[in-house]
């Protein structure tokens, strides 16, 4: 089938035209040397539960804390500043890296809606966090109890230790949804998306002292729905102000975040319809 | 049916405050049209307008019919060479091409076929399947050249296309253009280099600081040009008799004779009476007339006359 005939066909069109964007994107999200601090975001906790794996015996602690432990990197390390910062990264810079390196013009000089243009894009950025992030939520979910041997793996094959790898994996992979719908529209909107990020960094981190409707506005509420070992408490001199609020069911979490990511990424689409190459300024 | 045109309808592009483009109204016919003007006149400003990587302040622009606004149908009949130097990371130049095309959303057999092709007509062949960050100056720019042809587009919009292309290159390159312009394309060249617009051009657009000075065919535009006469070379025989013949009339302000004695140089504020006079000197004179031909309707002179040597035009 020749390119006319296919471009009269606009969902075979833009299928092909997302799969060949994703191949040249996919290259650069995954593998960049602009990307160093996202390898360490990423390598730092598997590289510290990996080390806690060699210890030998159970140090006076049971698995159970190895779980709780977990928990409490998950929710503090992994979802408001691994996965958070990561996603800024990866995302807003999904096409302000290409003005730096004056290469955006190529791609908005070929025949694609713009639309198409940042989906894809967003698609390769999606694909990259989830690579680094799930997988080193997996990692450091086997590093930190792999030193129990085979009560561990008593727990991942009879016990609930499998179900719980699979809802930490698919958190992680939701905040990487959620995050990079955001990021993707901060990096759309603002040249220097740093400003916006410290809001939505602000703005998620007072989520446990915002009122119950303004909890939903956010995704780290939906994240912390999901986890298996449920909402951490607030501590700190301030966890007397913190709301307490009922976890939205998974049922409703995951729909709702995956609509609300979808909306700010079509609003995104849209915006960068609009955008123009102007790399001198 | 009109014919297809590229079309400024009272365009204004402005940078903040500083002034890009202001007011311009073109209707560009096919064939090849150069931009010329010296450095920040608006000639990129024009460009990127009409290919939509920046938008008008004020105005409207149609190429071919389709607003720069949708690129998805633009681009399927526009190639753009930008004067940018840069490239997507760890491509080699068959890749750059054939990746690009992909993302147009054609197949893989078609994408291969046509990059190879594109490849030919700048020939790059060879170099192909090097690195782009390992090529020269000349290969970027015919690399970026060869992206912009590959989908056979009906538009090309050069900028500064000749730029690093050694002689023979630029003999082929200015020979493709000439060709696709031959062809009833629409080849939009902006360049520095006045006697190669020469060359190419069937019709220039003079810039300066953000306007359109002139446009047309270069003929035209001379003849607009009332407060310069014009030059006229005459090679005869007998350039003295006929400089004291054509000295008789007002409209001519100068004629000098060549130091090889053959020729003789007039300007004249009226050439069609110039020329009606020629004849009957020549019949009553027994002149042995070689060639007369304008001694200043090309770019160069235009240029300097409207323009003038600012901008550091060669």
């Amino acid at each position: 089938m020749t390119w006319n005939r296919i471009a009269t066909q606009p969902w075979m069109l833009w299928r092909r035209q997302v799969a060949a964007i994703l191949r040249l994107e996919l290259k650069k999200s995954l593998f960049s040397k602009r990307a160093w601090w996202i390898y360490i975001l990423t390598l730092g906790p598997v590289l510290i539960t990996g080390a806690h794996s060699l210890m030998p015996g159970s140090g006076g602690h049971t698995l159970g804390d190895d779980n709780m432990i977990f928990a409490g990197i998950f929710q503090v390390y992994f979802l408001r500043l691994g996965i958070f910062f990561g996603c800024l990264g990866i995302f807003s810079n999904l096409f302000r890296a290409e003005v730096l390196e004056r290469t955006l013009h190529y791609y908005f000089m070929s025949p694609v809606r713009r639309e198409v243009l940042a989906v894809s894009k967003y698609l390769a950025g999606l694909m990259a966090a989830i690579v680094y992030f799930a997988g080193s939520v997996v990692l450091s979910f086997l590093f930190i109890s792999a030193h129990w041997g085979p009560v561990f793996q008593q727990y991942l094959s009879h016990g609930p230790g499998l179900h719980q790898l699979g809802w930490y994996a698919l958190t992680a992979a939701l905040a990487c949804v959620g995050y990079g719908s955001v990021f993707m529209l901060t990096g759309v909107l603002y040249r220097n998306p740093m400003i916006p990020a410290a809001v939505v960094m602000i703005w998620e981190n007072l989520n446990p002292f915002l009122p119950s409707l303004l909890k939903k506005f956010s995704v780290i509420f939906y994240l912390k729905s999901l986890c298996p070992a449920g909402e951490m408490p607030t501590d700190g001199p301030l966890a007397f102000l913190a709301t307490v609020t009922e976890p939205t069911p998974a049922w409703l979490a995951i729909p709702g975040l995956l609509i609300v990511s979808g909306l700010v990424l079509a609003y995104a689409a849209a915006k960068s319809r609009k955008l123009e190459v102007s790399y001198s300024e | 049916m009109s014919e297809p045109r590229i079309v400024f309808d009272n365009v204004s592009r402005f940078y903040g405050e500083v002034l890009g483009v202001n007011r311009v109204n073109l209707s560009i016919p096919a064939g090849v049209t150069s931009l010329v003007g010296p450095n920040g006149s608006g000639k990129t400003t024009l460009m990127n307008l009409m290919t939509g990587l920046i938008r008008p302040t004020r105005g409207a622009i149609k190429v071919l019919g389709i607003p720069p606004e949708r690129p998805e149908e633009l681009f399927r009949k526009t190639g753009y060479c930008t004067q940018f130097d840069a490239f997507p990371k760890g491509l080699t130049g068959y890749q750059f091409i054939y990746s690009f095309l992909l993302v147009h959303g054609m197949i893989a057999s078609e994408a291969a076929r046509l990059t190879e092709e594109a490849l030919q007509r700048v020939s790059m062949t060879e170099a192909a399947n090097r690195p782009v960050a390992a090529y020269s100056k000349g290969m970027r720019q015919r690399i970026k050249l060869a992206q912009a042809i590959a989908h056979r587009p009906t538009v090309l919009v050069l900028d500064e296309p000749l730029n690093g292309l050694d002689p023979m290159a630029r003999a082929e390159t200015i020979a493709l253009f000439r060709q696709w312009g031959e062809e009833g394309r629409h080849v939009i060249v902006s360049s520095h280099i006045l006697h190669e617009v020469d060359r190419i051009s069937d019709q220039v657009i003079l810039l300066s600081h953000g306007y359109v000075v002139a446009e047309g065919q270069i003929q035209g535009v001379r003849s607009e040009v009332k407060d310069q006469p014009m030059q006229i070379l005459v090679r005869c025989d007998k350039p003295g008799l006929l400089a004291s013949r054509l000295f008789e009339q007002d409209h001519v302000v100068e004629a000098k004779v060549s130091e090889d004695g053959r020729g003789l140089l007039v300007r004249t504020r009226d050439a069609d009476s110039l020329y009606l006079l020629l004849n009957r000197i020549v019949l009553d004179n027994g002149l042995e007339v070689e060639a007369v031909a304008p001694a200043d309707d090309d770019v160069n002179s235009v240029y300097q006359y409207l323009i003038g040597t600012e901008g550091g035009a060669t």
